[in-house]
């Protein structure tokens, strides 16, 4: 069936089966392959995509459900050569290895600090509860929410990109 | 040597940018023109035969392209790629399956969508048979997986595990003795290190294209060895592997599970050339559970004799490892990998028993650590167990049995040469960082509240940058290729005309920063800025032989390869810039991009001045070569051995025996470091799969052989909220098997803290009677303990 | 991991989508997509019809119906999670959809979604049996109301007959409820292994009324009809209840999973009693 959604700002129109989920219709019709597929149930988050304004699961969410809204992925994050402070929280802080998650951490972190730009330590480790990471255990990602938070906040981010002490 | 110091320096990864805005290129984000999609029927018993299959409706739905069976290809022999220990797998099931999951047809479609709608439509008959399952029945042998065939492959042997080679005193008499004198305690557990499916967040993902014009093919894969895979697709096909051009694209995550030659690696082969269309398979994470390896899956029983004064007269295992049904890549030398770490940080007598049995499930082998965390997991489980069995500090009795740092080399129980070490330097300064004491008091202040706190510490010694190429003796090849037979490295630098540099490495990263990191040590070696140095990777013909990123080998193997290849380049830049300069070669000092006079400043020339004059070896000093690169392979004399102490303390939940982490810390030592704040995050990863392990995670089979694990929903891995933050520091003691003094970090973090965790619930709970809890430490397994320990 | 083919109808009013549901002979009802969605990509639901309620006007608000509370249909998890209308009026509810899953599946999951699905190990159903909710349903036969105490039928299975949809959530307003659990993942996150929601009305410092419910640990969420009794009358102190936790799972059949033995879930029932009612009356 038709759909038209607005992708990082463009508008898209396509002809879908409906059983389309939303993460093939970005990657296979739209080219769009920086949201990830990273499982089967909608645990591990490396789908993640922004739906009017809220993340969402793009791997349980049909195309057609998307029809008429506006959806920001990955490619849509930074402004031209300008990377987001959440991209650049990640580069600086050492909040990535393999890559394969990081999408859709970066979108949940968007969220996140869209929502409050000084989140404790606690509110991080919850607000990106729904991406999994194989590779961090999650100290650097929450080091790199951290280092955003203060860039968004007008602040210079604390610490160093590593911390052993001797 | 070059003033640019970027060793040993923290740099922004290179690989970071792409990556973080989506750019990043995973073998699912390849696109070819006319490609099609494959999907598997896979069998739903563990042990059965096939009767029949039918593929008339599957082949009747539009968009279908095909459907193979084993009938199809028969032909194509038996998967080669495995080690020559157990049952070769065929490519589909032939006439009998022994897992579940084991594909038994594929199917070829316009899209993945249609192609599923086929497989569902493909009929098989089954006649299914006794499924052997639990370990300790198939180490029984009444009921046998192969037919004919005994469920142990073999048992390796702690005193001779390599027949002809390594042949040790047998240490059981005087382990006896001991354990026979009035002055000696025995203490013995039976434990379980459970499997786990390694779940790498990208799941596995292949796209053939075959071209009969050429006579050749690319096959891009998600793979840990692109090289080895190459070669055994070339000898499959009967193509020479100068034909196989394998791409490992950008790797989400391997652990190991990527380094494997899989069916469907050869399949997607085998139909792109029937049907002249590129052939693409993207494994689901369901099938992840079926598709892949698994890794651990050993059950055990660890005894340690000692006097009541902590010394350790005997330390014995003996072990059934599940290898699964098929061998693979590594399969049964995973338990060796185990073996080589046996007697850990200890001088003492080690007795080993590893038992290599196989069952109806999927295959097991590397899995990060690879037989080297379970080995630890044992011994330092047992120790801690030993310690509060004499009444002596955990910390104590570890130091009384360590080797001391002016006894390396030292030779251990199981015939390993170990370089260096100072393992109680390196615990007490975890002790003192992490103030092992007030954290005692605290748990104690804590235990008379009602609450249950517990500090849980472990060491580790790891074996890992393998070489050295004398172990090929123990191994495998295919055509010449195979990885033991090159556990060897290789790197090759050249400085383009431009003055900007290509490095071309045999291994390539699945998140360890091989770019960032070769790059700094090229950009240390020859004075060329980070940002002008490109790191190639992952080409089996354009990247130079490489045996593959596994077993924490790639710095110290393929660096080094690429350390001496930086050194010949300098030399020979050092003689065009000294022709240039008209200075000796030895006086030429590089820094900033150029070269300059050591003491005249002034007298430079720049990078792009010296690369120019390579080029053009009119220029050059009379009789020399034009170009300038080099190309090193490096064969380590030796195996580097990482070690390190880790500390947890943990607080359980009395009435649901929830296990809350709370601080974690880790002193690790893996020689010298390049760029530490990599280093750091491998140790994050590494320990937060380690703590997985030993809280959360477990592949459970049924008696049929069901995985019920196989969804994220019921193979919980931890999420953000399940970790705290990790306190790292570490000791430098340099490796003298490499010029660069480095050992390794991939496994670290894994190896050492699995049995930290369960030290400290343990030692939570120890007052109420509780000895041991098996892994994952669910709450339902505390609580369960603790209840048992009362009544 | 692919659905199989189905039509796909976006009605824009409740009647349309009353009439695609009465009218297809397996057709599936999607708001939020988290329980359907997942089963569909398996294959284990291969419905020929899916009806997408959520472009239907006026289903998705939260209002004050002065003696209670209305949660519309497309109200998301997080929405009611952070509303503070079902904060102060149906605390238990809130808190029960705050440890649903996580923040992407309380972005696109309904509340009355999960309530409608009726997993015997889902959060917000324990909600509703304590807050004496009552569900609204709706067909081409009209509206019915069901209250939550006969909604929950079994496994997966509700009070709802096929071609009705769950439209509305209503929660009387009055006393204190809370809610807690123990997940999967330890602490309260992923599927509870056990949780209790309690409702007691005891502003005069004497329990005057009480419901409790539990979740988790049997083939559906249910009322522990003893439990509540045991608190009843009493001044709501500890050995009030400890012997509301005591009858936890009075009359029921434990199930166990991976997760826990019929044995610990027993326990655990107990535990999640007690820690909710120290919520509201400690």
């Amino acid at each position: 069936m038709e759909i038209s959604i607005s992708v990082n700002g463009t508008d898209r129109r396509s002809n879908v089966e409906p059983r389309t989920l939303l993460v093939h219709y970005l990657r296979e019709n739209l080219g769009l392959t920086g949201t990830h597929v990273g499982c089967d149930t909608g645990y591990c988050g490396a789908c993640t995509v922004i739906v009017d304004g809220r993340t969402v699961k793009s791997c349980t969410m049909l195309a057609v459900q998307a029809d008429g809204r506006a959806v920001q992925t990955i490619e849509g994050v930074a402004n031209g050569e300008e990377l987001h402070p959440v991209q650049e929280g990640f580069w600086e802080r050492h909040g990535l290895q393999c890559g394969f998650c990081t999408p859709g951490m970066i979108m949940s972190s968007i969220a996140l600090l869209e929502k409050n730009d000084n989140p404790s330590e606690d509110e991080i480790r919850h607000g990106i509860e729904g991406n999994l990471c194989r590779c961090t255990g999650y100290h650097n990602i929450v080091r790199s929410v951290q280092y955003a938070g203060a860039k968004m906040r007008g602040e210079e981010p604390q610490g160093a990109s590593q911390e052993v002490t001797s | 040597m070059s003033t640019t110091s970027v060793m040993g320096g923290i740099v922004r990864r290179k690989e970071d940018p792409s990556l973080i805005q989506g750019k990043g290129n995973y073998v699912d984000d390849i696109k070819r023109r006319g490609e099609l999609a494959a999907a598997f029927v896979r069998s739903p018993f563990a042990a059965a035969t096939v009767s029949s299959i039918d593929t008339s409706a599957a082949l009747e739905l539009d968009g279908v392209h095909a459907v193979y069976t084993a009938e199809d290809v028969r032909h194509l022999g038996l998967n080669p790629a495995q080690v020559a220990v157990g049952t070769l797998r065929p490519f589909l099931a032939d006439g009998v399956v022994y897992h579940v999951g084991e594909a038994v047809a594929m199917v070829v479609a316009d899209n993945r969508y249609v192609a599923q709608d086929a497989a569902d439509l493909v009929y098989v008959d089954y006649e299914p048979g006794d499924a052997v399952v639990d370990l300790k029945e198939a180490f029984a042998d009444a009921s046998q997986v192969h037919d004919g065939e005994s469920n142990t492959l073999l048992t390796w042997s702690g005193h001779a595990w390599w027949e002809g080679v390594v042949e040790l005193p047998d240490p059981s008499p005087g382990i006896q003795e001991a354990k026979e004198r009035d002055d000696t305690v025995v203490v013995s557990l039976e434990m379980v290190n459970q499997r786990l499916i390694p779940t790498a967040i990208e799941p596995r993902a292949v796209l053939a294209d075959w071209n009969s014009g050429y006579g050749s093919v690319e096959l891009w894969s998600s793979s840990q060895i692109p090289h080895a895979l190459a070669g055994a697709i070339g000898v499959i096909f009967g193509i020479p592997s100068n034909k196989v051009r394998v791409v490992a694209p950008e790797v989400g995550g391997g652990f190991g599970l990527k380094l494997n030659v899989y069916p469907d690696e050869t399949l997607v082969c085998f139909a792109s050339k029937q049907l002249g269309r590129p052939v693409r398979w993207t494994e689901t994470r369901r099938e992840a559970g079926f598709a892949s390896i698994q890794g651990r899956g050993w059950i055990g029983t660890a005894t340690i004799t000692g006097t009541k004064e902590g010394k350790i007269l005997g330390y014995e295992l003996d072990a059934i490892c599940d290898m699964g049904a098929y061998s693979q890549n590594f399969t049964v030398a995973i338990p060796l990998l185990g073996l080589f770490v046996a007697p850990g940080q200890y001088d003492i007598p080690t007795s080993y028993a590893l038992h290599c049995v196989v069952t109806n499930t999927p295959t097991t082998d590397a899995y990060r650590g690879a037989g080297r965390p379970e080995a630890a997991y044992y011994l330092e489980r047992i120790i801690d167990a030993y310690a509060r069995e004499i009444g002596m500090d955990p910390a104590d009795v570890r130091k009384a049995n360590y080797w001391k740092s002016d006894q390396f080399p030292v030779t251990t129980a199981v015939g390993m040469t170990m370089d260096s070490g100072d393992y109680e330097a390196n615990l007490d300064a975890l002790l003192d960082r992490a103030g092992y004491e007030e954290l005692k008091a605290r748990r104690d202040a804590a235990r008379s509240e009602g609450r249950l706190l517990g500090v849980g510490l472990s060491s580790y010694v790891e074996v890992c940058g393998f070489g050295p190429s004398a172990l090929a003796g123990l191994g495998f090849s295919w055509g010449g290729y195979g990885l033991p037979t090159s556990f060897n490295g290789s790197g090759v630098v050249r400085v383009q005309p431009d003055g900007t540099c290509t490095v071309t490495i045999g291994t390539g990263p699945s998140g360890q920063s091989h770019e960032t990191t070769w790059a700094q040590i090229v950009a240390d070696g020859l004075g060329i800025p980070m940002e002008n140095i490109e790191v190639q990777h992952g080409d089996s013909l354009d990247s130079p032989m490489g045996v593959g990123t596994f077993g924490s080998r790639s710095i110290a193997v393929d660096g080094t390869a690429t350390y001496e290849a930086t050194n010949r380049v300098r030399e020979k830049a050092a003689t065009i810039a000294g022709h240039l300069l008209e200075a000796a070669p030895e006086d030429i000092r590089f820094e900033d991009g150029s070269a300059h006079v050591a003491g005249s400043p002034d007298r430079t020339v720049a990078w792009a001045q010296i690369a120019e004059s390579a080029y053009q070896p009119h220029t050059l000093p009379e009789g020399m070569e034009g170009g300038l690169e080099s190309s090193v392979v490096f064969s380590p004399p030796n195996a580097t051995w990482p070690f390190g102490s880790h500390l947890a303390l943990v607080e359980v939940d009395p009435e649901t025996g929830d296990v809350d982490l709370l601080e974690y810390w880790a002193t690790d030592d893996c020689g010298n470091v390049i760029n530490p704040m990599i280093v750091d995050g491998q140790l994050h990863g590494g320990i937060a799969q380690g703590v997985a392990q030993a809280l959360f995670e477990e592949a459970i089979y049924d008696e049929m052989g069901n995985l019920l694990t196989a969804s994220l929903v019921d193979y919980p891995l931890p999420a953000a909220g399940n970790l705290p933050m990790f306190s790292l520091d570490r000791t430098v003691t340099p490796s003298d098997v490499n010029p660069l003094g480095v050992k390794g970090i991939g496994e670290a973090g894994t190896i050492g803290a699995a049995q930290t965790i369960v030290n400290a619930v343990v030692d939570a709970v120890s007052h109420l009677g509780v000895k041991h809890i098996d892994m994952p430490l669910r709450p339902k397994r505390v609580w369960q303990a603790i209840e048992d320990a009362r009544n | 991991m692919y659905p199989s083919n189905f039509d796909y109808v976006a009605p824009t009013s409740l009647d349309e989508a009353l009439a695609a549901l009465s009218g297809s002979e397996n057709a599936k009802l999607l708001s939020g997509g988290m329980s359907l969605l997942p089963l569909m990509k398996m294959r284990l639901v291969r419905p020929t019809t899916v009806v997408d309620i959520s472009r239907i006007p006026g289903l998705d608000t939260i209002t004050d119906e002065g003696d209670h509370i209305a949660i519309g249909a497309l109200v998301k998890h997080a929405d009611t999670a952070s509303s503070e209308l079902v904060g102060k009026h149906a605390t238990a509810l809130a808190q029960a959809a705050g440890t649903t899953a996580d923040i992407q599946v309380r972005n696109q999951g309904t509340t009355c979604g999960s309530i409608a699905h009726a997993d015997l190990a889902a959060d917000q159903p324990a909600a509703a049996l304590a807050l004496g909710a009552t569900m609204v349903a709706a067909s081409v036969r009209g509206e019915r109301e069901i209250a939550a105490a006969d909604f929950f039928v079994d496994t997966l299975t509700s009070a709802l007959e096929d071609d009705e949809i769950l439209v509305e959530l209503r929660v009387p307003k009055g006393g204190k409820s809370a809610y807690a659990k123990l997940g999967r993942r330890g602490g309260d996150s992923d599927y509870p292994i056990a949780a209790a929601a309690v409702w007691v009305d005891a502003s005069d410092g004497t329990v005057a009324d009480a419901r409790i419910a539990v979740t988790g640990v049997s083939s559906k969420p249910y009322l522990a009809v003893a439990s509540a009794q045991a608190v009843v009358g009493t001044d709501g102190s500890g050995d009030a209840i400890a012997s509301a936790a005591s009858h936890a799972t009075d009359d029921v059949v434990v199930l166990e999973d991976l997760y826990g033995s019929v044995e610990y879930r027993t326990h655990l029932a107990s535990v999640f009693v007690k820690r909710a009612l120290e919520g509201v009356l400690g």
